[in-house]
């Protein structure tokens, strides 16, 4: 044990947590009381009225006693786009690239891991799994997933991108929007001779759909605070996710090498470093992440389709950008705060605006995020500049 | 070194009077099979295709440029009234030669890659479609519960004051939309852009409440058309309706008109490239596209002329959006889903980044691969699933073919692929654009 201490970097293991813990708790807490602050600004104006003349309930207290729910559901979210994002700010950081296909990744994890899923139920182990079993397996359903995004990132970096590796910019990304679009058709034509169908819904078994619930008395309001078993299994496996990739990257001989090509490609060659190989293995460690994220996506959603990748994908990269596009520490902060903003905004907007705008504009709430963003602060909270000279 | 040997081939035959009789015999063999067989799509290609040797043989401009206007003002809308099909492939050839020639601009000759480009024709569309119809009356009504009869905000032929006011509004939204970002990288352009072309379809869904702009998902009918004299329907008829072998009705002359009026935003645009291309500003882009440091360094202002190129590019989507508007007399906002964007893209980079006769062929090409091959081959595979046919070595009977398989919904495949096989095999494109040497002396500029 003491001897297996000593390879271990404890630090690395307990510095992430301790990131993703201040980030999840300091973005919430901001965001919090600043809704709480406008609620109680606007409780006394048309909003505030129009609301108790719908609902018979002050701004003020509908907003508090929706809160908890809202923190936990965009802390969930958030963490999954947290996973996706690293998959784009990792080959970013390493070939300068945004690789478009991955949200297509993602969402091959989640057909991969549904299908798994969805076997195994005709198989009829799934509905009377025992609560360790049902674990067992979706973690076996994580696992293949995760396996077959891998598998395809590498692949589409042999085939699609490494023949470009010299050319201009625009050009790998082109053919990345390419892959893109070719793996979405690909998915849809695969399940479609298939199964016949490309909605695919996951199966319930286990105890996932449970929910966690308690009570509390804030004054006079009644908070109702319930946590679904899926929304932990999703931040719990997060969160071992992140902590194994920067333990990854940080604290292994690999994690060195890839951090060594990100910095200078050139130059890590020349110290032996075997480029094509980091770069294949930063592909498949994205793959891996973006593989769970897809089917863990897929637990919290339950319906998948061929498409599904294109708006997680594209808030994920915007978390990247949010964080400082190349920096993980960052893209795991922009994807927090990238989940919550969207999820207060998609519970809220319909009420602060008195019904005007709703949670319909959610999808494009990170775009908007992503312009004031590159206006304000192009590098990101975290990052290095990226502004072209001008 | 079989490229290069074709090419010598080619060019040793293509001398003398060969170009003028090859144009000739395919111009009048094409349209000689699309007349006596009206629903083969093998002769339309036949026909089709005559305007590539109309481009690539030998002869002199002044016989080419008679030879297409022939084909552009004659041929075809004879030939597109005779059988209607025809028409709306080549409405649609047109109207997406003209939105790649624009996006060209963009892309091609400043090298911002804008992935957000039918965002600009919706705000055109949207923009004719908002004056051009009831919509302002509708404005205090949920979609689906406007009384009957309003009445129309603006007469038909404001249509031609739209065109124009189209440009400047479509102009606008692009020097709105890349100023944020022109200061970035390219890749980071492109993001934001795409993302500006959700904006503008999730508005265009959602805008039907608080007050009804938009109309919602089910979009806005009916758009008005300008108004059409009744003599050139008459003058027509006199002159074709012998050729046609049926009068034209008044709906088929509005098809051949939006067809003209495509033509003539295509010639607009050609004529704006080939001149701004020639100018301080077209060198200006090259400079920018080739090498921001050094464009900055020579003294090029790069963020105002990237947006210049933008609000150019931009502005040509806004009037192709109108004229859309009109010519359809309906839009929803599942008319410009990113999908539409990414088409565009492919058919520029298919033809030739920067080079307007391939921009042209790609648009064709991906148009014709669109609306007709693959239609025609999902068409195809439902006779097979009809008949009682097997395939002999592995036993597989087409009746047990999965109806998923319909190769018309799968463009996205399409787009996808052809972007890839370009990128890593021919970058730059089916007919590369010319790299012209700008040397000191004058004559070899042309």
């Amino acid at each position: 044990m003491k001897q297996f201490l000593r390879y271990l970097n404890v630090k690395e293991l307990v510095r992430p947590i301790g990131q993703m813990l201040a980030f999840s708790l300091g973005s919430a807490a901001v965001m919090s009381a600043i809704i709480l602050v406008l609620a109680l600004v606007l409780d006394k104006t048309a909003v505030g009225t129009a609301l108790v003349n719908k609902l018979n309930v002050s701004l003020f207290s509908y907003t508090l006693s929706n809160l908890p729910q809202v923190v936990i559901d965009g802390l969930t979210i958030g963490f999954v786009y947290a996973a996706i994002a690293l998959g784009y700010t990792m080959v970013y950081g390493v070939l300068q690239f945004i690789n478009f296909a991955h949200s297509e990744i993602f969402a091959v994890g989640a057909f991969v891991g549904v299908e798994v899923l969805i076997f195994l139920q005709t198989l009829g182990v799934l509905s009377g799994a025992s609560v360790f079993m049902a674990y067992a397996y979706l973690s076996l359903a994580i696992l293949l997933a995760m396996l077959a995004a891998g598998g395809l990132a590498v692949t589409v970096e042999k085939i699609a991108y490494r023949p470009l590796r010299n050319a201009p910019r625009l050009v790998p990304l082109t053919a990345a929007i390419g892959v893109s679009f070719l793996l979405q058709d690909l998915i849809r034509l695969v399940e479609g001779l298939t199964t016949g169908q490309f909605n695919r819904i996951i199966p319930t078994f286990g105890n996932f759909d449970d929910r966690i619930t308690g009570k509390m008395t804030l004054g006079a309001t009644k908070l109702f605070i319930g946590i679904s078993v899926k929304s932990i299994i999703v931040i719990v496996a997060a969160v071992l996710m992140l902590v194994a990739l920067n333990y990854l990257v940080n604290a292994t001989k690999v994690g060195k090498a890839i951090r060594a090509v990100s910095q200078d490609m050139r130059t890590a060659s020349l110290m032996g470093i075997n480029v094509n190989r980091i770069i294949s293995i930063t592909f498949l460690v994205g793959g891996l992440l973006g593989g769970a994220a897809g089917l863990l996506y897929a637990l919290k959603f339950t319906r998948i389709d061929p498409f599904i990748g294109f708006f997680p994908g594209i808030k994920a990269f915007t978390a990247a950008v949010l964080g400082g596009i190349g920096n993980m520490t960052g893209a795991l902060l922009g994807g927090i705060i990238l989940g919550l903003l969207e999820t207060f905004a998609g519970s809220y907007l319909g009420v602060f605006t008195m019904g005007a705008a709703g949670s319909e504009y959610k999808d494009i709430f990170a775009f908007s995020i992503l312009i004031l963003v590159l206006i304000f602060r192009p590098q990101g909270l975290m990052g290095k500049n990226v502004g072209q000279k001008a | 070194m079989a490229a290069t040997s074709f090419k010598e081939v080619f060019d040793k035959l293509n001398q003398g009077v060969v170009g003028y009789v090859v144009i000739l015999l395919h111009v009048v063999a094409g349209s000689y099979l699309v007349y006596s067989q009206p629903r083969s799509n093998l002769a339309f290609l036949v026909f089709i295709s005559s305007l590539l040797s109309l481009y690539f043989f030998r002869a002199d401009n002044r016989f080419k440029i008679l030879v297409g206007m022939l084909l552009a003002l004659v041929i075809i809308p004879v030939i597109g009234v005779r059988n209607i099909f025809y028409l709306e492939v080549i409405f649609q050839i047109s109207v997406f030669a003209a939105l790649s020639l624009g996006l060209n601009i963009v892309v091609g000759f400043t090298g911002l890659l804008n992935l957000g480009y039918v965002a600009f024709y919706a705000v055109g569309a949207y923009l004719w479609a908002f004056f051009g119809s009831q919509q302002f009356y509708v404005l205090n009504y949920a979609p689906g519960t406007q009384p009957p009869d309003l009445p129309f905000l603006l007469p038909g032929d404001a249509f031609y004051l739209f065109l124009l006011v189209a440009v400047i509004i479509a102009a606008i939204t692009g020097i709105l939309l890349g100023l944020p970002v022109m200061r970035l990288k390219g890749d980071y352009l492109a993001i934001v852009t795409l993302g500006f072309g959700e904006v503008i379809r999730v508005l265009a869904n959602n805008l039907d409440k608080p007050i009804n702009l938009t109309n919602g998902p089910q979009g806005i009918t009916p758009i008005q058309r300008p108004t059409m004299p009744e003599w050139v329907v008459d003058l027509f008829n006199s002159l074709f309706s012998g050729v046609i072998g049926h009068d034209v009705k008044l709906a088929d002359m509005y098809n051949v008109m939006f067809y003209f009026f495509a033509l003539l935003v295509i010639i607009a645009i050609i004529f704006v490239t080939k001149r701004l291309d020639d100018s301080k500003i077209g060198r200006a882009w090259t400079a920018v596209r080739e090498d921001e440091i050094a464009a900055v360094a020579q003294g090029i202002p790069i963020v105002r002329m990237k947006l210049l190129a933008f609000a150019v590019g931009a502005s040509f989507a806004g009037l192709m959006g109108v004229l859309l508007a009109a010519s359809r007399t309906f839009i929803s906002p599942e008319s410009f889903n990113f999908m539409q964007s990414i088409g565009v893209l492919s058919m520029v980079i298919l033809g030739g980044i920067g080079s307007i006769p391939g921009v042209i062929l790609g648009a064709a090409v991906l148009t014709i691969l669109n609306l007709q091959v693959l239609q025609g081959f999902s068409l195809y595979l439902n006779d097979l699933r009809q008949s009682d046919a097997v395939i002999p070595v592995i036993n597989f009977a087409w009746k047990d073919l999965s109806t998923q398989l319909d190769p018309a919904k799968y463009q996205k495949l399409l787009f996808g692929l052809i972007l890839i096989i370009m990128m890593i095999f021919r970058p730059e494109g089916l007919i590369p654009a010319k790299r012209r040497k700008r040397d000191v002396s004058v004559d070899e500029t042309k």
